[in-house]
C-alpha cells in the first residue's frame, strides 16, 4: 500500500491510470493506431462504437484464439454426449425395444450433435468474457467524454501500466498524431 | 493512356451506388438517438398499455388453463384415441417453426454477408426466443403427469432409470433445449454493445442496470476482435443447428410407422416450412413496429421488406414442391394406404384445412412475383398473416393424418374443445406480452451493427465529403 502511494506521488494527488484522446472518424483513428503501434506502445487500445475493419492490422494485433477454446469444448460435448448415451442405454439401463441395437451411433447422433452445439455455444460466450477481460471497472470510465465511445466517438486510450507511459509525453504524442480532447484518466 | 483508363473506370464506379441500407442520411449519433430514444422515453404510449393489457390477460388465461390441465388431465383437450396428438403438438411445431426465421436472419444471412439483415436481426432473434418459449411449453404440459417431467432429462434417480435416447421425442428435448440456449446467448451477445450505449446515455439506477447487462463493455478494439470472432462462431454454430432442429422435430413424425408421416422428405420439407412461416411472422411484426415507431422506417425499409417477401416466395415454392412431391410419391409408391392418406387429406372430412393450407402457403406467395405487390405495405401485411395461418394449418393437416388409420373401425373425428382454442390463444398472449416488453425495454434495432454497415464506417470511405466540404 505504502509502495503504491510512493509510486503515485503524494498521498493526496489523484492516481493517474492512463491517457485518453479522441479522433474524428474511423480513418483518423486507424492512422493514429498505426502510429501508436510504430511508436512501440504496448498497453493501449482503440475504442469505436462498432468494429472497424483493418484495425487489428493497424494495431498489430493477432487473430483471436477463441475458436480453439470453442473447438476443444465442442469435442468435449460430442464425446461426453456419446459416452452418456452409451453408458445409460447399453450399460446401466439396457432396454430392448423392437430388437434395436443397444448402442447405435445413428440413433444417438442427434443428441450428440445437440450437446456439441450446446457446449460450443456456452464456451463461446463464457470464453468471450475472459478474452475481452470482462470487468465492471476500467480506467477509461473515469472520463466523462468516453460516454461517446458507444455512440459516435473514436478514442485511443493508453494505460499507465505501459512501460513508455509518461503523463506529459504521452499526452503530447497523442496530440501530435491528431488526437483532440486529450485528458488524463484520473480517479476522482 | 493508363490515366484515361483509370479515370473512366472510376467514373463507372461512381455511377453505381450501392443500395442504401439506412434511409434519411442519419449520422452515427442520429442512429443512437433514434433507436435508444424508443427505450428511453418516459411517456409510454397508450397503445402500448392497451396492447399489453390484452396480451397479459390472454397470457394469464393461458396459465390458469394450464393449472386446470394439471389438476384435471389432458382429457380437457380434444385429443382422442386415433388422434393422440392434437393441437398441443400442432402448436408446438407451429411455434418452433416461427422461431427459425430469427436464427436464419441472424446466422445464415450473416454468413452470407447480407448486410440488410442488421436492421431486422435484433427483433427477429427476440421473436425466436419468445416463440421457442411458447413452443417448449406445449410438449411440457402434454406429458400428462407434469410432476415427472424431469424424466426427460438424464438425472440420476433412486429408480436407476434413464431416458430412452433412441426415441425421437428425446431428441426433441435436447434439440429444442439447445436451440433455446443458443438463440438466447446469440441474442445477448449481439446486445452487449447496445446495452453499453444505453448505459452511457442513462443516469441513476437505469445506468446501473444497463451497466450490469453491458458486462463492462468498453468498445475497445481488443474487445471487438474477440467479439467478432465469437459472433462468427455463434453464427457458424447456429446455422447447422437451425437446420437440425426442425429436422429433429420432423423425426417425431417421420420415425413413426404412420402412412403420410414415414417419409424421408420430412426434414427438408419441415425446415423450408419453418423458414417460410418465420419470415411471415417477422414480416407481420416488422410492419407493426414500423407503424408504431416511425423512426424504425429508416432501418426496416421497404427494400428490406421486399427482400423478405422474396425469401417468403422462394420458401413458399419449396413447401409447394414438397406438397406435390408427397402426392406424387404416394401415387408412385403403389401403396394403397399411402395413397389413401393423401386422398383423404385433399378430399376427406378435413379437406377444408388442406385447401386453406395450399391457398395460403402456395398461392398467396405467388403475388410477390409483382414488384408493385411486394413493395406495398398493406399487401405484405395481409399476405404475412395468411402465411401464418397457412403454416398453422399445415401442421394441423399433418397431425390430423391420424384420424383415419389402418382399421376403419378405429377411425374417429377430432373435435377441438374450448380449451384447445384457449391454449392456442393463450400462447399468442404470452408471445405478444414478451414481444411488447421487448419493444419497450430493449433496443429493437442492433445499433452497433447498423453503424458498422453505414458507408461512413469504412475507414477507406472517401470521407469525409461532408467534413471537407464544410471546411472548404
Amino acid at each position: 500500500m505504502a509502495a503504491n502511494e510512493a509510486v503515485a506521488g503524494t498521498a493526496h494527488a489523484p492516481v493517474v491510470h492512463g491517457a485518453l484522446a479522441q479522433f474524428k472518424d474511423p480513418a483518423d483513428l486507424m492512422h493514429a493506431a498505426e502510429k501508436m503501434r510504430d511508436a512501440g506502445f504496448k498497453k493501449w487500445d482503440t475504442h469505436s462504437p462498432f468494429p472497424i475493419h483493418g484495425m487489428d492490422g493497424a494495431m498489430g494485433e493477432k487473430r483471436s484464439k477463441l475458436p480453439w477454446v470453442v473447438a476443444f469444448f465442442a469435442f468435449v460435448g460430442f464425446a461426453g454426449a456419446l459416452t452418456l448415451q452409451w453408458w445409460t442405454s447399453a450399460e446401466a439401463y439396457p432396454l430392448v425395444l423392437s430388437g434395436k441395437p443397444l448402442f447405435s451411433h445413428v440413433a444417438f447422433f442427434p443428441i450428440t450433435f445437440a450437446f456439441a452445439v450446446l457446449f460450443s455455444v456456452l464456451s463461446t460466450v463464457i470464453g468471450l468474457t475472459f478474452f475481452i477481460k470482462q470487468a465492471y471497472h476500467h480506467p477509461v470510465f473515469f472520463s466523462d467524454n468516453f460516454d461517446r465511445a458507444s455512440d459516435d466517438g473514436f478514442f485511443i486510450s493508453v494505460e499507465a501500466k505501459d512501460p513508455q507511459f509518461d503523463a506529459q509525453k504521452t499526452q503530447d504524442f497523442l496530440r501530435s498524431i491528431g488526437g483532440t480532447n486529450i485528458e488524463l484518466l484520473e480517479e476522482k | 493512356m493508363s490515366a484515361t483508363t483509370s479515370t473512366s473506370t472510376s467514373a463507372t464506379v461512381q455511377k453505381w451506388k450501392p443500395p442504401k441500407l439506412v434511409l434519411g442520411n442519419p449520422s452515427f449519433h442520429d442512429v443512437t438517438d433514434q433507436i435508444s430514444g424508443i427505450v428511453e422515453r418516459r411517456d409510454t404510449p397508450i397503445w402500448w398499455w392497451v396492447a399489453l393489457g390484452i396480451s397479459v390477460s390472454m397470457a394469464g388465461a393461458f396459465f390458469i388453463q394450464m393449472a386446470w390441465l394439471f389438476w384435471t388431465g389432458v382429457g380437457i383437450w380434444g385429443n382422442n384415441v386415433p388422434v393422440g396428438w392434437g393441437w398441443p403438438i400442432v402448436n408446438f411445431v407451429f411455434w418452433v417453426g416461427i422461431g427459425h426465421a430469427g436464427t436464419l436472419i441472424s446466422a445464415v444471412l450473416f454468413l452470407l454477408r447480407q448486410k440488410w439483415r442488421t436492421s431486422i436481426n435484433r427483433f427477429a432473434e427476440a421473436m425466436t426466443i419468445f416463440a421457442v418459449i411458447c413452443a417448449g411449453i406445449f410438449p411440457g404440459i402434454h406429458v400428462g403427469r407434469i410432476w415427472v417431467a424431469y424424466w426427460m432429462f438424464p438425472i440420476p434417480n433412486q429408480m436407476a432409470m434413464w431416458p430412452n435416447f433412441r426415441s425421437a421425442l428425446m431428441w426433441d428435448v435436447f434439440a429444442v433445449g439447445t436451440y433455446f440456449t443458443a438463440s438466447l446467448l446469440f441474442w445477448y451477445t449481439g446486445l452487449v454493445p447496445d446495452w453499453a450505449t444505453l448505459r452511457d446515455r442513462a443516469k441513476g439506477w437505469p445506468k446501473k442496470i444497463y451497466g450490469f447487462l453491458a458486462l463492462g463493455w468498453r468498445s475497445g478494439n481488443s474487445q471487438w476482435k474477440h467479439y467478432e470472432a465469437a459472433y462468427l462462431l455463434l453464427a457458424g454454430i447456429a446455422t447447422p443447428l437451425v437446420l437440425s432442429v426442425h429436422s429433429v422435430v420432423s423425426t417425431d413424425f417421420a420415425t413413426s410407422m404412420v402412412f403420410g408421416w414415414h417419409t424421408t422428405i420430412f426434414p427438408p420439407y419441415f425446415v423450408a416450412g419453418a423458414i417460410f412461416s418465420g419470415f411471415g411472422m417477422v414480416m407481420t411484426l416488422g410492419i407493426l413496429a414500423r407503424l408504431v415507431y416511425p423512426p424504425v422506417k429508416n432501418y426496416i425499409t421497404v427494400k428490406t421488406l421486399e427482400l423478405m417477401a422474396k425469401v417468403i416466395m422462394l420458401t413458399g415454392m419449396m413447401v409447394g414442391y414438397a406438397y406435390s412431391m408427397e402426392m406424387f410419391i404416394a401415387w408412385y409408391s403403389g401403396n394403397g394406404y399411402e395413397q389413401f392418406v393423401f386422398l383423404n387429406r385433399a378430399f376427406g372430412p378435413y379437406a377444408w384445412a388442406y385447401w386453406i393450407m395450399v391457398s395460403c402457403n402456395v398461392i398467396i406467395p405467388q403475388l410477390f412475383w409483382f414488384k408493385k405487390l411486394r413493395t406495398s405495405i398493406p399487401v405484405l401485411f395481409v399476405a404475412s398473416i395468411f402465411v401464418n395461418i397457412g403454416m398453422w394449418f399445415e401442421r394441423f393437416v399433418i397431425v390430423l393424418t391420424l384420424h383415419r388409420d389402418f382399421l376403419p373401425s378405429s377411425w374417429d373425428m377430432f373435435k377441438p374443445t374450448a380449451f384447445d382454442i384457449g391454449f392456442l390463444v393463450g400462447s399468442f398472449g404470452l408471445f405478444f406480452t414478451l414481444f411488447l416488453l421487448f419493444l419497450r425495454f430493449v433496443p429493437m434495432v442492433a445499433m452497433a451493427e447498423v453503424k458498422g454497415v453505414m458507408p461512413e464506417a469504412d475507414p477507406h470511405h472517401e470521407s469525409y465529403h461532408h467534413a471537407t466540404e464544410k471546411e472548404a
